[in-house]
């Protein structure tokens, strides 16, 4: 059982692989769109980073958090966000697949047809959302007044790894929503986008309601709000037990599992239109 | 065989039957965005997400700094809300015929499009306003009235002020679509219009006060800000909405918006007229 586990994700990640590639050459026809819209994504997904410099042109702090405490929170915000894109993004187009029909040519595949979804178009340029985003972490890590004990540094290479995930599992979660309802693939922004965004500015800006839904409803708070309170020291405005500060790992396996079984549900009722 | 040809704008036909045929493309072009209704409210719906979430950020922002940029808090709230609201309306994002157009190039239906005997700028410009049309309705009546219900933003006061508002929203689109279609015509160079369109998005979307205020942008940045074409999209009609502008300074403000409009839709004529000029067909 667990060896055909092992063998069946192997052969997922290669096929993602290998359609990855091959997307990527392809998308290097046009060298010359690739550069610009590669600089493009680039600054665009850094432009939130730069309104929150103009901001702070007018203020010292941020609902009690500094620059460089912000730029940590938008760092790995976007950083979790950029990596979830750039692997699995993809998978927002499903309805347009099975619009088309090209869902159908995936399924008779003799590859998984999640990993082919993700693999999809897949665009290297989606690199630069998460190469600002880790060049700006990186700064913010200059600024900030942390004692870097040994807890704090591996919680951070944790929250990078279980926020790429959470934010991974909610981009395919919510891309399922298309099976039944083809069109509304930007429902999932909402959450995706949406929710990076809330992510890039302190808890204690939003109204507690919200940021409980963050913890208990769509638990993208694990993503970096709950692991940067033990980082920077910062109080938790919830006034949550500690453990829940070291729990993302355990929340990024909880959106696996529910991504999963709704990719599971989805797939199931998908019926093709024969063509 | 491989066939080289050049292509010529066809005779402009002016006259009351070109007006019926733009007004029946922008009316189509109404009812063909209409028909996603789904997409639309999930559309709106994100719109208003954001909305929600920028405005908490913009009022931790003017409770640190109260009247910065020169807008009180519930102005500041407002400001984020109608911003977006005219998001899509006025494509930020770009989109719209820019997709169609796109798809034309790379399957070469625009050497059609160049054949036909209607005016290809006039026939992408009436489709734009009737997309405009329905996201402004589709797009931009729901996070407004979010914006009211849950942060009591503040609405126009005079009913004038909706139709300076409305004017100002079509001066928008017409820049906008300017914007837009100067990008596209960038398609007879480069064989794709993609790359320069992605960079136009960046453009416009830090300039056109989609993200911030104008007024926020420190000094010289912020009165460049003010002068370039894509404050016209969002910054300029969002304080129509505000009544930051009456009397002269509204026509001032429009004005500037009708300037950018003609000047960019002259650009577009002139780029148009020497793209055709240069389209070679490979046919046979």
């Amino acid at each position: 059982m667990a060896d055909t586990l092992t063998v069946r994700a192997a052969w997922a990640l290669r096929s993602w692989w290998l359609m990855a590639g091959m997307w990527t050459r392809s998308t290097m026809a046009y060298r010359a769109s690739f550069v610009l819209m590669l600089a493009a994504s680039t600054t665009v997904t850094a432009l939130d980073f730069v309104v929150l410099l103009l901001m702070f042109q007018h203020t010292e702090q941020l609902g009690g958090w500094s620059l460089g405490e912000l730029g940590f929170l938008y760092g790995t915000s976007s950083f979790a966000l950029g990596m979830a894109n750039m692997l699995v993004g993809s998978v927002d187009a499903l309805g347009e697949r099975i619009r088309t029909g090209t869902l159908d040519t995936m399924l008779i595949r003799p590859a998984p047809a999640l990993a082919q979804v993700c693999a999809e178009r897949f665009s290297l340029r989606r690199v630069g959302r998460p190469v600002q985003a880790a060049a700006i972490l990186a700064w913010s890590l200059t600024r900030v007044d942390v004692y870097w004990t040994a807890d704090r540094v591996l919680l951070l290479a944790v929250l990078l790894v279980s926020g790429s995930v959470i934010f991974g599992a909610i981009f395919i979660g919510f891309a399922t929503v298309q099976f039944w309802w083809g069109e509304a693939g930007e429902f999932q922004n909402s959450f995706t986008y949406g929710g990076a965004t809330m992510l890039q500015y302190p808890p204690t800006v939003f109204a507690k309601e919200l940021v409980a839904g963050t913890v208990f409803g769509l638990p993208i708070a694990f993503v970096n709000w709950l692991p940067a309170l033990h980082i920077l020291g910062k109080p938790d405005p919830l006034g949550l037990p500690v453990a829940f500060r070291f729990a993302s790992p355990l929340a990024a396996l909880l959106c696996v599992l529910a991504a999963g079984l709704a990719w599971r549900a989805g797939l199931r009722a998908y019926r093709g239109t024969g063509n | 065989m491989q066939l080289a040809q050049r292509l010529r704008p066809p005779e402009r036909k002016a006259g009351t039957g070109s007006v019926r045929l733009y007004l029946a493309v922008a009316a189509g072009s109404f009812r063909r965005y209409s028909t996603y209704r789904a997409a639309t409210l999930a559309g709106a719906f994100t719109n208003t997400v954001f909305g929600c979430i920028l405005a908490y950020t913009f009022l931790a922002l003017w409770q640190a700094r109260p009247g910065v940029g020169g807008y009180d808090s519930n102005q500041a709230v407002t400001y984020i809300w109608v911003s977006q609201a005219l998001l899509i309306t006025v494509a930020v994002w770009g989109g719209g015929f820019q997709d169609d157009v796109q798809e034309r190039f790379r399957n070469g239906d625009i050497a059609v499009d160049l054949y036909r005997p209607v005016d290809f700028m006039g026939w992408w410009l009436a489709a734009d306003l009737g997309r405009a049309a329905f996201h402004l309705i589709g797009r931009g009546v729901a996070p407004t009235l979010v914006g009211v219900l849950a942060f009591g933003i503040r609405l126009p006061g005079h009913p004038y002020t909706w139709a300076a508002f409305l004017v100002s929203v079509l001066l928008a689109v017409l820049v906008s679509f300017g914007l837009r279609f100067l990008v596209s015509l960038t398609g007879f160079w480069l064989h794709d219009s993609e790359g320069v369109r992605s960079v136009m998005v960046v453009v416009a979307l830090f300039f056109s006060g989609a993200l911030l205020p104008l007024t926020l942008f420190p000094g010289g940045l912020g009165e460049l800000a003010r002068l370039l074409p894509w404050s016209a999209l969002i910054q300029v009609p969002t304080d129509v909405f505000l009544e930051r502008r009456s009397g002269t300074a509204l026509l001032g403000a429009l004005g500037f918006q009708a300037a950018w409009a003609v000047l960019l839709l002259a650009a577009g004529r002139l780029v148009q007229l020497l793209a055709t000029r240069k389209v070679v067909v490979h046919g046979g």
